[in-house]
């Protein structure tokens, strides 16, 4: 039996649908069309708002300095999207291969960061990364010991451990959003390498191969659709990230979401941050377009 | 499996490579070495989370006669309580109804349901507030209806993830199972309530501990719309961080990390490490 056509059963298609309909529509779309509709709004006054049909906001928006922190925003959530695919490709390798004694184990523990609260675990790093944090102490007693170890062979010993400034700069957030952002990675990427054909790649060994070039060959190409998900699910919350970079970032670490944020809160200038927000979304509908598209082509290729 | 192989490695068991294991043993580190730390200055007698000065349950006695924090704490849970059951059942309702029926429009609708999985926090916080105070909703009221708002904003961005669970689970359903049930006499209902519901059981309890999850981290889209009062854990986390660390927050903290770490293991017992990692991918 295909799908049913609504008229067909027309009491249990309203008993179904009413709810997540009317809820779709009253409490999403109304919310996103005030906004869409005051990013074309002017501030009269300190709370008045009038819709009079302006581009302007959007043309401040352009400017160089809203958008050179969406172009670097864009480059903070790219940088650590590739991160998280450098250290987490592995991982989700391991977890592939792993023996069914260990594999339940090595999947909790990439799992449970992911039910942990986000602000605990941000919390938690800010802790290790302060400046008298357990990251700066152990590089402090590497250093004296290089320090000693000169001294031993003769040689001047190293000026004085200065605590390496590690909280509140781009540095930091950077860490902070890998931090938080690996799991995501991870997952994805090991249920794609989990369904792969294992004796695809036995036979690649088998004709002489060797293990890097199956894995370029062979591996990364049939994991591919993993992959794109496992960036996809990272660089979409990372480009849209405010915790990290307000908690963890400097003065000159802003990432989009701040400037939204303090249209809405601080600077009280509502049209402005409805204009960026959609801007955002704007941004966020172009990468996945550009990976449907992407989709495809392989998919006709095979 | 002892470090070294004693027996000689199969060429794809590469986990048991040396490297491999000391990469991921390192990413272990990197994820749960911050928390350790936490954890155990939870337990330092010292205001600050910088020298050790000996063991001390005192925070944890702060943190039990701390009321906001116990405030927090009810209100989130509250929260979580209610975004689960209306998720749960509008998520589904939205899930039977892409599966079951064609009708216009599919296409939209179906994009449009799950478009608040895509749409950056940031943009849902924001048009919640707008959205709340151009309204006029009212601000002020007892506990619990303050927290009106809140778990409005919560469902509407827990549902998406329990329908996009469930319509997973429905795909493997056999609709000849429900035809069986009506021609042996079941009406509508019945054969919904007899037969698709246990059917579709397990993503009903992963797409639960989902929402549950989901509600309880949110930190944007809460502070958007939270009103004096209506604080949830994160929240006062995140206003306290800003303001300089008081230990009750460490102490919180472990509590809710072991009460994570209990509610995994019950998932897993239920669901299977595999089905787990199914929910998020």
């Amino acid at each position: 039996m295909a799908e049913q056509d609504w008229k067909a059963g027309k009491s249990t298609f309203a008993a179904v649908s009413t709810a997540p309909l009317v809820w779709t529509l009253a409490f999403f779309l109304v919310p996103m069309a005030f906004v869409w509709f005051y990013s074309f709004g002017r501030n009269v006054g300190l709370t008045e708002i009038d819709i009079v049909g302006t581009l302007d906001n959007y043309k401040r928006a352009t400017e160089w300095l809203y958008l050179s922190i969406f172009l670097k925003s864009l480059a903070v959530a790219g940088l650590v999207t590739l991160i998280c695919l450098i250290i987490g490709f592995p991982v989700a390798m391991a977890l592939t291969f792993a023996s069914d004694k260990w594999r339940p184990w090595l999947l909790l523990g990439i799992m449970l960061p992911f039910w942990t609260n986000l602000l605990i675990r941000t919390y938690a790093l800010m802790i290790v990364l302060g400046q008298q944090g357990y990251v700066n102490q152990g590089l402090g007693v590497l250093w004296g010991g290089a320090s000693w170890v000169k001294t031993l062979v003769g040689l001047e010993p190293l000026p004085t451990w200065e605590p390496l400034p590690l909280l509140y700069n781009n540095f930091a957030v950077v860490l902070g959003l890998v931090y938080v952002h690996l799991p995501f990675m991870v997952l994805p990427l090991y249920s794609a390498l989990d369904r792969l054909d294992k004796s695809l790649i036995e036979a690649s060994l088998d004709l002489g191969a060797g293990h890097f070039r199956t894995l370029i060959k062979i591996v990364v190409p049939l994991a591919a659709p993993g992959i794109i998900a496992g960036v996809m699910i990272t660089l979409i919350p990372a480009l849209g990230a405010y915790l990290t970079p307000d908690l963890m970032g400097g003065t000159d670490s802003q990432m989009i979401a701040n400037v939204i944020e303090r249209q809405f809160k601080r600077a009280n200038d509502w049209p402005f941050g409805a204009a960026l927000s959609f801007l955002l979304i704007y941004a966020m509908f172009a990468l996945i377009a550009l990976q449907s598209m992407r989709r495809k082509t392989p998919g006709e290729a095979r | 499996m002892p470090l070294f192989a004693r027996t000689a490695r199969a060429p794809l068991e590469y986990t048991r490579t040396l490297w491999m294991r000391g990469w991921v043993g390192a990413v272990m580190l990197f994820l749960y070495l911050p928390l350790i730390v936490l954890m155990a200055f939870s337990f330092n007698d010292s205001k600050r989370n910088v020298v050790w000065r000996g063991f001390t349950t005192k925070y944890y006695a702060k943190a039990w006669e701390n009321d906001q924090l116990w405030g927090a704490m009810v209100n989130s849970l509250t929260i979580a309580a209610f975004a689960t059951i209306f998720s749960l059942i509008i998520g589904s309702l939205a899930a039977v109804m892409l599966w079951r029926f064609r009708f216009p429009l599919k296409g939209a609708v179906d994009g449009t349901i799950s478009l608040p999985i895509i749409v950056p926090e940031i943009c849902l916080g924001v048009a919640f507030l707008v959205f709340f105070s151009t309204i006029g909703w009212p601000t002020g009221l007892v506990w619990p209806f303050n927290l009106g708002a809140i778990i409005i904003a919560h469902i509407t961005f827990c549902f998406p993830f329990v329908a996009m669970v469930v319509r997973a689970r429905l795909a493997t359903f056999n609709r000849e199972q429900e035809e069986a049930a009506k021609d042996l006499g079941a009406g509508e209902w019945q054969a919904f309530r007899d037969v698709l519901i246990p059917h579709i059981k397990p993503a009903l309890v992963s797409g639960a501990l989902l929402a549950f999850t989901l509600s309880l981290d949110d930190f944007v889209i809460t502070f958007f719309t939270s009103t004096p009062g209506t604080d949830t854990f994160p929240v006062l986390v995140y206003s306290l961080v800003k303001r300089g660390v008081t230990p009750d927050i460490n102490a919180a903290s472990t509590i809710l990390i072991l009460l994570t770490v209990a509610l995994t293991a019950v998932a897993l017992k239920l669901q299977g490490a595999k089905a787990l990692a199914g929910t998020h991918s």
